[in-house]
């Protein structure tokens, strides 16, 4: 009898389990951060969001749709889609166009007047300088975000396609 | 030494390389327009040095490089600048690049400041930059800097791979430089050991390619020994970098990696002769050898070509078409771009014109559906699953198409070859590939970039926060005040 009603008890809490997660019961602190693990990183905002954690949260809070993310691209898209079972869309080009190429931001530096509006408008801190010295950006930690971009009042700041190693044949 | 137990896939192709190297090597004749584009090379292109109007001399630099991989230009004629402008290039035939173009006066007045250099005591570094100012670009088709690819090089114990194994089924211009300029290929290996303090050297022939190996052989013995010469088994992509190296010495470059991290430095046979001409003879590189072939050239042959001169002017110096062309290509049937005309200009990396009739070229059917019969895996020397990535491929599947390893695909056509569907999937990858690029750079930055915001994010909360607290003691010492 005993043996009966843990046996009942143990299915009990296994179904609950089952069904839990069948209706992907997850807490949305770890949705968060399982749809921001999905995301570029760029930081770019494009999402209309301050940044790829606040587009997850929106995500995570029905409050955006899964195609806002061009850095992402369709890739991006299609993952998020299935991620929170919703139905996958091509990105949206009002937010932005996906680039052929990673690219990086590139400072002319005989231009550059040292006005550090660049490094403040940096989400990742890939730029480095100071007032009336020359900025630089860091290749290796640019995203390519766009942002620096429009702040920069003498217009030295462009995109480049950044360097990659392409050695393949070589007869 | 003739090992294969370690590659895998590839195709016997049927050779047609005697069709061009049954006539001598000859010099082209020179042209009167020359067209220099700036981006002839891998990486940034170069940056004019002259303006339109300028006198230059042969063997004077006319543009500069711009980045760390970039290479420089130099003019290939004595003459005048007659414009910069934009020009097509065989490398991309449907944009133009910005190119030199330069009015041969014929004098042929050298520059004077290129001057034979001694290797023999100079520091590697030295060597390396030496090459740099040459302008030497890889001549195998990757036309990657040369100075770029040696100070990427392993610092010490490299072993050098000469790369003679021409694999294409109708380009022979490596074949006849080696016939007929070995000691030029064994010079330049002895420059580029040098440069990277290479322990051993290997040059890799094909085994068909016997006058080439014998002539490599004596000029060896004639140079005092120190280079192998071995043959590689025939069969196409045997060329290819990695083929080769795993061929040679068993050992597989890692995805992803380079040869470099298995201690491996691979140069072309008609890099290391431009290396010697440019260190012994003080001549940058303004010429190489080209294959014009194809049967519907008059009189194939390999020419001496400097850099820039028209196609139609080599293609001429052949005899012209014995028939109108069913296609024109840079490059091998393989793995050459095609030319809508030929109206282009010979670059540094041009080693073969492809003239072809339509008994040249595989009939290209219409494209039929997969019927997944496998051959492609098996003749795949990426040991890739082409088949798998072209379904990757269609459906976009770009985390997919990563760890199928697309990107180890190396383009050697071996797959579109054996496809009885003729499904296009070389071109499909092509496409593929940069998206795939892209997804991959993203998802290695993002933990990184992740990070960095994240801490810019508590940054500036704990720079506000001091803020407010400064302006709320201030506010305090001020109402306090009696």
């Amino acid at each position: 009898m005993l043996t009966a009603a843990l046996l009942a008890a143990g299915f009990a809490a296994a179904l609950a389990s089952v069904l839990a997660r069948s209706s992907r019961v997850v807490p949305r602190s770890t949705l968060i951060e399982r749809i921001n693990d999905v995301l570029p990183q760029t930081q770019c905002g494009r999402c209309t969001f301050a940044g790829c954690k606040p587009y997850a949260t929106a995500l995570a809070e029905g409050r955006a749709d899964i195609n806002h993310c061009p850095p992402g691209g369709d890739t991006t898209a299609r993952t998020l889609a299935t991620l929170l079972d919703r139905p996958y869309k091509p990105v949206d080009p009002q937010f932005g166009i996906t680039p052929a190429q990673p690219v990086v931001a590139w400072v002319d530096e005989s231009r550059c007047i040292g006005c550090t509006k660049c490094i403040q408008a940096c989400p990742v801190d890939a730029i480095v300088g100071a007032s009336k010295f020359m900025h630089t950006i860091i290749a290796a930690q640019c995203t390519g975000c766009e942002l620096c971009i429009a702040p920069c009042p003498v217009d030295c700041i462009e995109l480049r396609p950044a360097q990659a190693s392409q050695l393949s044949l070589s007869s | 030494m003739t090992t294969r137990s370690q590659t895998r896939g590839g195709l016997k192709l049927e050779t047609h390389k005697h069709r061009s190297t049954m006539r001598p090597l000859r010099a082209a004749r020179p042209a009167e327009l020359l067209t220099l584009p700036l981006d002839q090379h891998a990486g940034a292109a170069a940056r004019p040095i002259v303006a339109t109007g300028d006198l230059v001399a042969l063997g004077q630099p006319i543009a500069e490089p711009t980045a760390d991989i970039s290479a420089w230009l130099h003019s290939p004629v004595s003459g005048r600048v007659r414009a910069i402008e934009p020009q097509p290039s065989a490398l991309h035939p449907d944009t133009p690049s910005l190119a030199i173009v330069i009015e041969n006066d014929g004098a042929d007045r050298t520059h004077a400041a290129n001057q034979p250099f001694d290797f023999s005591n100079a520091e590697p570094a030295a060597i390396v930059e030496h090459i740099a100012r040459g302008g030497i670009v890889g001549l195998g088709g990757a036309i990657f800097p040369t100075a770029a690819k040696l100070a990427r090089a392993p610092a010490k114990s490299a072993h050098l791979i000469v790369n003679g194994a021409e694999c294409e089924p109708w380009i022979s211009c490596d074949d006849m430089l080696m016939r007929e300029r070995a000691s030029e290929v064994i010079a330049g290996a002895k420059v580029l050991c040098r440069a990277v303090l290479a322990e051993h050297c290997t040059i890799a022939v094909e085994d068909d390619m016997r006058e080439a190996a014998q002539a490599l052989r004596e000029a060896v013995e004639h140079a005092g020994g120190g280079i192998e010469v071995v043959e590689v088994p025939s069969i196409y992509p045997a060329g290819g970098e990695r083929q080769l190296i795993t061929t040679l010495t068993g050992l597989e470059v890692p995805s992803g990696g380079l040869p470099q991290d298995i201690g491996i430095l691979c140069q072309n046979v008609g890099t290391a002769a431009a290396i010697a001409r440019w260190v012994h003879d003080g001549e940058p590189l303004i010429r190489r050898v080209v294959t014009i072939t194809g049967s519907a050239i008059q009189e194939p042959a390999n020419l001496d070509a400097v850099i820039g001169t028209p196609l139609s002017r080599l293609i001429a110096d052949c005899g012209g078409f014995a028939t109108e062309p069913a296609k024109l290509m840079m490059g091998g049937p393989m793995m050459g771009i095609a030319l809508p005309t030929d109206q282009f200009a010979v670059l540094k990396g041009m080693n073969c014109v492809f003239a072809a009739t339509l008994r040249d070229i595989q009939p290209a059917g219409p494209e039929m559906p997969c019927i997944r019969c496998g051959s492609c895996s098996e003749v795949c020397p990426a040991i890739l699953l082409p088949q798998q990535l072209h379904r990757l491929a269609l459906a976009g599947e770009v985390p997919e198409l990563d760890e199928y390893g697309l990107l180890d695909c190396i383009e050697c056509g071996c797959c579109d070859y054996v496809c009885p569907s003729q499904i296009p999937l070389v071109e499909r990858f092509r496409v593929a590939k940069p998206e795939v690029l892209r997804y991959r750079t993203m998802r290695s930055m993002a933990p990184e970039a992740r990070a960095q915001f994240e801490a810019r994010e508590v940054r500036l909360a704990r720079l506000e926060e001091e803020r407010r607290a400064r302006l709320a003691e201030k506010r305090r010492s001020i109402t306090s005040k009696p």
